[in-house]
């Protein structure tokens, strides 16, 4: 089985985000780069099944950017197990999540995988839709927030995530694409043969050019504070002389 | 035209519909054009009647056997042909799990641009632009369309369903479903619920919410002891389920609970999108966090940058004194 994780390099939680000078783009030297955290269930998914499924199975680590940004994010999938990787140089800031899914499936259309999985959305953008909108353009099935996965011969299995505490199991032929919901495993770390060997690995450079979006960001702003916010300052000694006072006498709770 | 899609949950119109409702009478009034409200699918007829009471040009129902249960394939396939033959400028859908499981492939199949969770609407003189949040709920941005036709699809709170316009639709129609077999590729089987021996957090008055910033499982006592102070349930954000630190019945959020507790004490807690529709109603929000840039600080009425865990100690013992 031919496998590819589609993996995104985005701002750490820990990065400090700033607008640069253009309004619609971010600081990004000041920036540090990690792997999407729902990608790193998707990979972790995709070598368990080729754990699995045996044979000549393949897992291919996939990313899309910058190259200044995206390094770490392939040599991290090698580095875990991935077989190869495919590298979709894209120095500008595409944020059209059809543009982004037109370009991966031009690009990938033929590797014809039967198996692609992400995350369920990019913790940067939260679109939420590259693995549904290459699914449809690479005429595969398709699934999201998938929990659980179990391949059946030509099928896979998928145990789908509703609101609230509901589920729902859809059996898909392949060629299919998930998106795969955080949670579903533990993903592993890297070992230390895993790094030296991720040198030697197979990565594959393609060129993409700007292409044209339909929906763009006209500016990127600091959200308004939705409510009047009391900040409470001090050392932890006078925070919590302040917290009792909140809680015992404006909002009566303790 | 605008378009709005109803989704069904267990009987009902999906809540995040009910809100789209609300935004396409907005759209209606603001654009000065018709709106067209769409049941698909599952329970179609029961979609129907609850919408007859909301001020509309048109209610359409689509219906067929092949979609009674929903697969993105079947609902994929029927929005799509409902859209090529009434060319609506804007299709608006609340953002739930299902519209992201199955809008994307229309918007692949139409080449029509999808922004999705959307959380305002500015109508600027007839060409709109978008408002969601971005980079981990840090930043916001305006999002313009240059296409004549554009999905949407509403973060829950954007628009109120108090809002909805009551009324009737002008006229009510069917809409003429193709459908056949080899349309449907995949096989869904019904909904359930994983039998839960949790707790109900939606009935708690005071809830305390642990996030990744606890940075260890170890640190848990810490915070259930603060917890039995004040009398508090414990909920949590969804890493701390993913890691395994609590159980996922304990989660508020999307994918969890939807709380609205007189009191959200929230303790090392990013304020993630996904985090913050399931806890924006609280009454009072009181959150620590080391990170000043943390979005829940957005919707806090009680801000404490710190360092959680040595705060959390401190104030149990206050407490408890205090008693």
């Amino acid at each position: 089985m031919k496998i590819a994780v589609l993996t995104k390099a985005i701002p750490s939680y820990e990065s400090t985000i700033r607008v640069d000078s253009s309004g619609s783009w971010i600081d990004e030297s000041i920036v540090n780069y990690v792997v999407n955290e729902s990608d790193s269930y998707a990979l972790e998914e995709a070598l368990q099944i080729k754990e699995n499924a045996g044979g000549d199975s393949e897992v291919v680590v996939v990313t899309l950017g910058s190259e200044n940004n995206t390094s770490k994010v392939i040599k991290d999938g090698l580095a875990k197990g991935a077989d190869r990787g495919i590298f979709i140089k894209n120095e500008s800031s595409t944020t059209d999540p059809l543009t982004v899914a037109k370009i991966f499936a031009d690009n990938l259309k033929s590797e014809n995988f039967d198996l692609i999985l992400s995350g369920l959305q990019s913790d940067d953008m939260g679109s939420g839709q590259t693995g549904v909108l290459i699914g449809e353009l690479l005429e595969m099935s398709t699934a999201t927030l998938a929990i659980e996965t179990q391949v059946e011969g030509d099928k896979i299995k998928v145990k789908r995530e509703l609101e609230s505490g509901w589920f729902q199991w859809v059996t898909l032929p392949f060629p299919s694409s998930i998106s795969i919901q955080s949670g579903i495993n533990e993903p592993r770390y890297p070992s230390l043969k895993g790094i030296m060997g991720a040198k030697r690995k197979e990565l594959n450079t393609l060129e993409s050019s700007a292409e044209p979006q339909k929906q763009s960001f006209v500016n990127l702003y600091v959200p308004k504070n939705e409510k009047v916010t009391e900040k409470i300052e001090g050392d932890a000694d006078t925070i919590v002389a302040k917290l009792m006072d909140i809680l015992k006498n404006k909002l009566k709770v303790i | 035209m605008v378009l709005v899609v109803l989704e069904n949950q267990r009987g009902k119109i999906h809540p995040f519909s009910l809100e789209a409702v609300a935004a396409g009478q907005k759209f209606a009034n603001e654009l000065n054009c018709d709106l067209s409200i769409l049941c698909i699918g599952e329970k179609v007829d029961e979609l129907k009647s609850q919408a007859q009471n909301f001020k509309a040009s048109k209610l359409i129902s689509a219906k067929n056997d092949l979609i009674d249960m929903y697969s993105a394939d079947g609902y994929s396939k029927v929005l799509s042909d409902v859209i090529s033959e009434l060319s609506p400028k804007y299709v608006l859908v609340g953002h739930s799990y299902m519209v992201r499981d199955f809008l994307p492939r229309v918007s692949a199949k139409l080449s029509i641009p999808f922004v999705s969770d959307i959380i305002s609407v500015d109508f600027n003189s007839g060409n709109p632009h978008f408002s969601k949040q971005v980079f981990n709920a840090k930043l916001a941005t305006s999002i313009e369309i240059s296409s004549d036709q554009a999905l949407l699809s509403f973060q829950s709170a954007a628009f109120s369903s108090d809002d909805i316009e009551e009324g009737a639709p002008v006229s009510v129609e069917e809409f003429n479903v193709q459908l056949s077999d080899s349309d449907i590729k995949s096989n869904s089987e019904p909904e359930f619920q994983e039998s839960s021996t949790g707790v109900d957090l939606t009935t708690a008055e005071l809830i305390l919410s642990v996030g990744r910033g606890i940075e260890s499982e170890d640190n848990l006592p810490t915070m259930q002891s603060l917890a039995d102070a004040m009398g508090a349930e414990v909920a949590s954000s969804r890493p701390v389920v993913d890691m395994g630190w609590l159980p996922p019945y304990r989660q508020v959020g999307s994918s969890g609970q939807v709380v609205s507790p007189k009191l959200y004490f929230s303790c090392g807690v990013s304020g993630a999108i996904q985090h913050v529709v399931g806890m924006k109603g609280s009454k009072n929000v009181l959150a620590i966090n080391k990170d000043e840039d943390a979005p829940i600080f957005e919707i806090a009425d009680y801000a404490v940058i710190g360092d959680v865990l040595e705060i959390v100690p401190k104030l149990t013992e206050e407490i408890n004194n205090s008693k």
